[in-house]
């Protein structure tokens, strides 16, 4: 017999990792498929004998609470599926912000610490070092609950310069009011970026073919401030503004930023940014000297270097750390529950739930949520990672 | 020779001494002696209120409230409530129970910093391994004669570094058989790995946590019932383990091919060529992402205090209500985040150096 | 892999499962365990409050002592579970408390969807507001474009949502996870009433740094009726902590405190003849010394009020609603025959 046929023809089914293969993975699935139909039906039977409601009925009953702030219309006649809403809108204008300004402050950081200025090199590791050794829940309440105690009663508040005004129920600022023929303003803003990216799109190309640059940057901030700064002086200032006035017990009108929003977004800024200066650095010191020298040696002057050679080959390394961090961000700012700002979490798997007692529905939700966001940003990061990568020739 | 008729040039700029330094550290340019400026006035506006608030005018010494008098930090409080801070409700009688566990916690701890230390490696297995039954059968009590203590009067510090340290513990297993897992062969395994790393990396522990003091009791049959601070320990170790299994998944796809080749080639199965050749390597580089999960879940312990446990966060936090104490928050908020910054900062130092020792191989 | 993670909790799950299902009726469990285990909150004075060594003290605490002395002849055989107001019902439905004292509100939606029951009332409430002296406010109808700090998860959330629709007046509802916090909130400025059921807003302010700033506003804005709470569908056990708590009525209105308990015992009354001895206990499947255990260990009504909330506390509420029915209040016990 050919010595071929060993291999091939004698192995016993058990020992054939093909066969083994499927029947472990067939018990995997048999066992987990049974794991989750022992929960699925504890719950039911649990739920039945304690007499719990189920069933998502109660997303269109009358809620009856109140809640601090809301992006859209609320109040206590709309339903607890309203209440959803105004706690994921809370979420995701917390989570935005967070992301915005934890990455400006990160990305100065970033450099700050790898600056030649030995102080201000040192002060940016101590930051660093100091506050993500530290847990955001202990800042969040040290900014919620210490700073608060230090800013001044409604009717002893600190003007800012005559526009904002602060105190312990927020910061408040005059809101505008848009009057008839403001949108022709607005639609020349449309139109102003519409032109800003032809554009773009144009200088690129010209660059393409003549190597000449055009100052992009300049013109289009000047299309995009001139442009409706014209329209808005020829309709003859269409705006007003709404604001806020001291009443019986605080200001009322114009607009606000609630404490809580402004410790939880402060806490969550300080606390990410932090992590973002160490990706920037780590970022930056991978791009080899070698890159910048031959760019001097190119001619490119030191905003160029970085501009055109340094950062873009940094951010190969910086964007799967820095998602992570966004994602970090968006499920840290769940934390808005211990100091009451009317987060997803704060609002309907706090108030909602207990109202209702609907704990199974509810919790799914939430998290069905946040792992959409979370997918959602990771996508889009994992995309824009793609275009960024090294393309190899 | 001094030639007399050219006299000499000026010196060079020193570059030497503290003149020198300053001049090429802090005032290079004109933008840098600014910001050199702004940024020393900071610094003295920021720090020298805080030091002569927290250090020149505070109260050290004393018993109650009476002693604060000299309006700056009100330590005493600190040193009255230090017994909750650090053993929570745990009863007097039986604290050294909990110092036996922080000591032996230190032994075997301090043999992991040296580069040489006799059977190192198996001071760590016992560590991972040994050491929690034996604080298992410290803590709870019950058996060799110990009375038991329930785990609603465990707290402060002490149990943070359970939940954190049960954390780790039980998240590496389970952490090492995702990871593999999810870079198997078999379609079935992986999908069922990614789907629950992601799901629990997807989600705030936040709402883990909420799950696993809310629902859980409701997943389980009836008559059955977990303490609420197993079922937080159940919350913290599935979130722990999908990230830990990201983690050594970077370990295992840092190990070359040709590892895995050379088990196949001596005949090794899927199991030994893992366990021999494979794991071993791959979590000894993994070592420093071990510890920074490990810090990561050491800060989020804090949040367990939602869900009604009285972490050592939670316990500065009853006790700065205290009305006997009035108003002592940003002592006990400062006590906390010191206390926590201790833990983090060390181990995040120990992290780095490690990573320095491990990556002398492939620096540049 | 995962197979084996599911082979251990699966394993685990089983386990647990022989060790703990034999769960007959909640007293038989309690009897067995030789302590009780009672959910209360994380800290209210006069109600339920552990102090500095975590000794837990107050009204509620004490018919959780009852209970336990009822069921186990010691009223310190209590496992305390504090709980918050989000948490206390899961926590009584999923079995891991035997009863629930924590100054919770009887509520038709309570009773009917939660699947538990409430045993009795120990504190007739009604919710109010407590406002700096500052302000200057009197009355709850000057309170228009207020911020009100609320705790999370209670029904003054809902009521204030009533009240002020109903007055036609805005606020702005700042919510917090524990009284704790929102007493926090009020002390810092963040809002400018606190409103809680009225015997808390007593109880918080003694928290204040410095309560003589605050005032409780005269209003009372809704019934609640606040009791220990049980699992539906075991009769039982509901019977027992119902039977306690009337067992402490009985004997104020029989004027048996723990002072004279020994004598009365021996004396000829023949109502306090049967509350102390006779077979009332063995019907519950209790000693027939459970009333005298009680009244021996923890007093009776009167006493537990005086000294957790009333002149003996220094919360100094006055007894109002809670005074006896005999006396002008709503406490009334049905009788012991």
């Amino acid at each position: 017999m050919p010595p071929a046929d060993h291999g091939t023809q004698k192995v016993a089914p058990w020992n054939d990792p093909k066969v083994r293969s499927i029947v472990f993975q067939f018990i995997a699935l048999v066992s987990l498929g049974f794991f989750f139909y022992t929960i699925f039906q504890n719950t039911l039977a649990n739920m039945e004998r304690r007499g719990i409601t189920t069933g998502l009925a109660f997303l269109g009953h009358e809620a009856g609470f109140g809640i601090l702030m809301s992006l859209i219309p609320y109040d206590e006649t709309y339903t607890y599926g309203r209440t959803f809403f105004v706690g994921l809108l809370n979420t995701l204008l917390v989570a935005g912000l967070g992301i915005v300004l934890a990455t400006v402050i990160g990305f100065a950081l970033g450099v700050a610490r790898l600056s030649n200025n030995w102080i201000i090199a040192k002060a940016a590791m101590v930051y660093i070092e100091v506050l993500r050794n530290i847990p955001l829940l202990l800042q969040i309440f040290f900014w919620y609950f210490a700073v608060l105690q230090a800013l001044p009663a409604p009717r002893q508040s600190i003007p800012f310069g005559g526009v904002f005004t602060l105190n312990n129920r927020g910061l408040y600022f005059p809101a505008p009011v848009p009057e008839s023929g403001f949108s022709y303003v607005l639609a020349a803003l449309v139109a102003a970026i519409i032109g800003v990216v032809l554009l773009v799109r144009w200088a690129r190309r010209r660059q393409e073919i003549s190597g000449q640059p055009f100052p992009v940057f300049r013109v289009s901030l000047a299309l995009l401030v001139l442009v409706p700064l014209l329209v808005f002086v020829a309709m003859g200032s269409p705006l007003s503004w709404d604001h806020p006035e001291l009443q019986r017990f605080s200001y009322g009108g114009g607009g606000r930023l609630i404490p809580e929003l402004m410790a939880l977004l402060w806490a969550l800024t300080m606390y990410t940014a932090a992590f973002i200066a160490e990706i920037v650095r780590a970022g930056i010191q991978s791009v080899s000297h070698g890159q910048t020298e031959a760019a001097r040696a190119l001619g490119l002057r030191n905003g160029p270097t970085l501009r055109l050679v340094i950062i873009p080959q940094s951010m190969r390394v910086i964007i799967p750390p820095l998602t992570s961090q966004y994602l970090n961000l968006t499920k840290n700012s769940s934390l808005a529950t211990a100091i009451g700002y009317p987060d997803l979490v704060s609002v309907f798997m706090g108030t909602t739930l207990n109202q209702t007692g609907q704990a199974v529905e509810i919790v799914g939700m939430t998290m069905a949520v946040y792992l959409t966001i979370s997918l959602t940003i990771s996508m889009v990061m994992n995309a824009y990672n793609k275009k960024i990568a090294l393309t190899e020739r | 020779m001094t030639d007399l008729k050219n006299p000499s040039l000026a010196p060079p700029v020193t570059t030497v001494g503290i003149m020198g330094w300053m001049r090429q550290n802090l005032f290079s340019t004109p933008l840098n002696s600014g910001l050199t400026v702004l940024a020393v006035a900071f610094i003295y506006l920021l720090l020298v209120p805080f030091f002569q608030w927290a250090v020149w005018n505070a109260d050290w010494t004393g018993s109650d409230q009476s002693a604060c008098t000299s309006g700056g930090a009100c330590w005493v409080f600190i040193n009255a409530r230090m017994e909750l801070f650090i053993y929570g409700f745990f009863p007097t009688s039986e604290y050294w129970r909990v110092d036996l566990v922080f000591a032996l916690l230190a032994v075997l701890i301090v043999p992991q910093f040296f580069e040489r230390f006799p059977h190192k490696g198996w001071i760590g297995f016992f560590t991972l391994t040994g050491f929690p039954v034996l604080v298992y059968f410290l803590l709870v009590g019950g058996s060799f004669g110990l009375e038991p203590v329930e785990s609603g009067k465990w707290g402060g510090l002490m149990l943070t570094l359970v939940l954190a340290f049960v954390g780790i513990v039980a998240a590496l297993p389970i952490g090492i058989l995702l990871a593999l897992g999810r870079r198997s062969e078999m379609p079935v395994i992986r999908t069922i790995c990614v789907c629950f790393i992601e799901l629990w990396r997807g989600v705030p522990l936040i709402s883990v946590l909420f799950m696993a003091s809310v629902m859980l009791p409701l997943f389980l049959p009836d008559g059955v019932n977990f303490d609420k601070l197993l079922r937080a320990l159940i919350g913290i170790v599935l979130f722990q383990s999908a990230y830990m299994a990201e983690v050594i998944r970077g370990g295992l796809q840092a190990i070359p091919k040709g590892q895995y080749e050379a088990a196949r080639a001596l005949g090794l199965g899927y199991w030994k060529s893992m366990s021999l050749i494979i794991l071993p390597q791959a979590l000894k580089l993994v070592i420093p992402g071990i510890v920074n999960t490990f810090i990561a879940l050491f800060k989020d312990t804090t949040l367990v205090l939602i869900i009604g446990l009285l972490d050592i966060l939670a316990s500065v936090q009853s006790a700065i209500v205290d009305p006997a104490w009035g108003s002592v928050s940003t002592e006990g908020y400062l006590f906390a985040a010191f206390s926590f910054w201790i833990f983090c900062f060390s181990m995040s130092r120990y992290s780095q150096a490690l990573e320095r020792k491990l990556e002398t191989g492939y620096q540049r | 892999m995962k197979r084996i993670t599911i082979g251990l909790l699966g394993a685990a799950v089983s386990l647990s499962m022989t060790l703990g299902s034999v769960q007959a009726g909640t007293l038989d469990d309690v009897k067995r365990k030789g302590h009780l285990t009672c959910g209360v909150s994380t800290g209210l004075p006069g109600f339920s409050n552990a102090n500095s060594k975590n000794v837990w003290s107050g009204l509620d605490v004490d018919v959780c002592r009852a209970v336990a002395a009822a069921v186990l002849g010691d009223a310190g055989k209590v496992k305390y579970t504090p709980l918050t107001a989000k948490e206390r019902f899961t926590a009584l439905q999923s079995g891991e408390i035997d009863m629930l004292s924590r100054n919770t509100t009887w509520t038709h939606t309570r009773d009917t969807s939660l699947g538990i029951n409430f045993a009795g009332v120990n504190y007739y409430d009604g919710q109010g507001f407590m406002v700096s002296k500052g302000l200057g406010v009197k009355s709850a109808t000057e309170l228009n474009g207020a911020a009100v700090c609320i705790q999370a998860g209670t029904t003054t959330e809902l009521n204030l949502a009533d009240y002020f629709s109903e007055k036609g007046m805005k606020y702005k509802a700042v919510v917090f996870d524990t009284s704790d916090q929102s007493v926090k909130g009020f002390e810092s400025g963040r809002c400018d009433v606190l409103t809680s059921d009225q015997s808390q807003l007593y109880a918080l302010r003694i928290k204040l740094v410095n309560p003589g700033n605050a005032v409780v506003l005269p209003e009372v804005i809704s019934k609640e009726p606040l009791g220990p709470v049980v699992r539906q569908g075991d009769d039982a056990w509901f019977n027992v902590v119902k039977w306690s708590l009337f067992a402490m009525v009985n004997a104020e209105e029989m004027s048996i405190t723990s002072a004279n308990v020994d004598s009365k015992k021996s004396s000829s009354n023949p109502g306090a003849k049967r509350l102390l001895g006779g077979d009332a206990g063995g019907k519950l499947g209790l000693s027939s010394d459970w009333a005298y255990n009680i009244i021996k260990q923890v007093g009776n009504y009167g006493e537990a009020f005086e000294r957790n909330v009333g002149k003996g506390s220094p919360l100094k509420i006055g007894r109002g609603l809670n005074a006896l029915w005999s006396k002008g209040g709503l406490q009334y016990a049905p009788p012991v025959r």
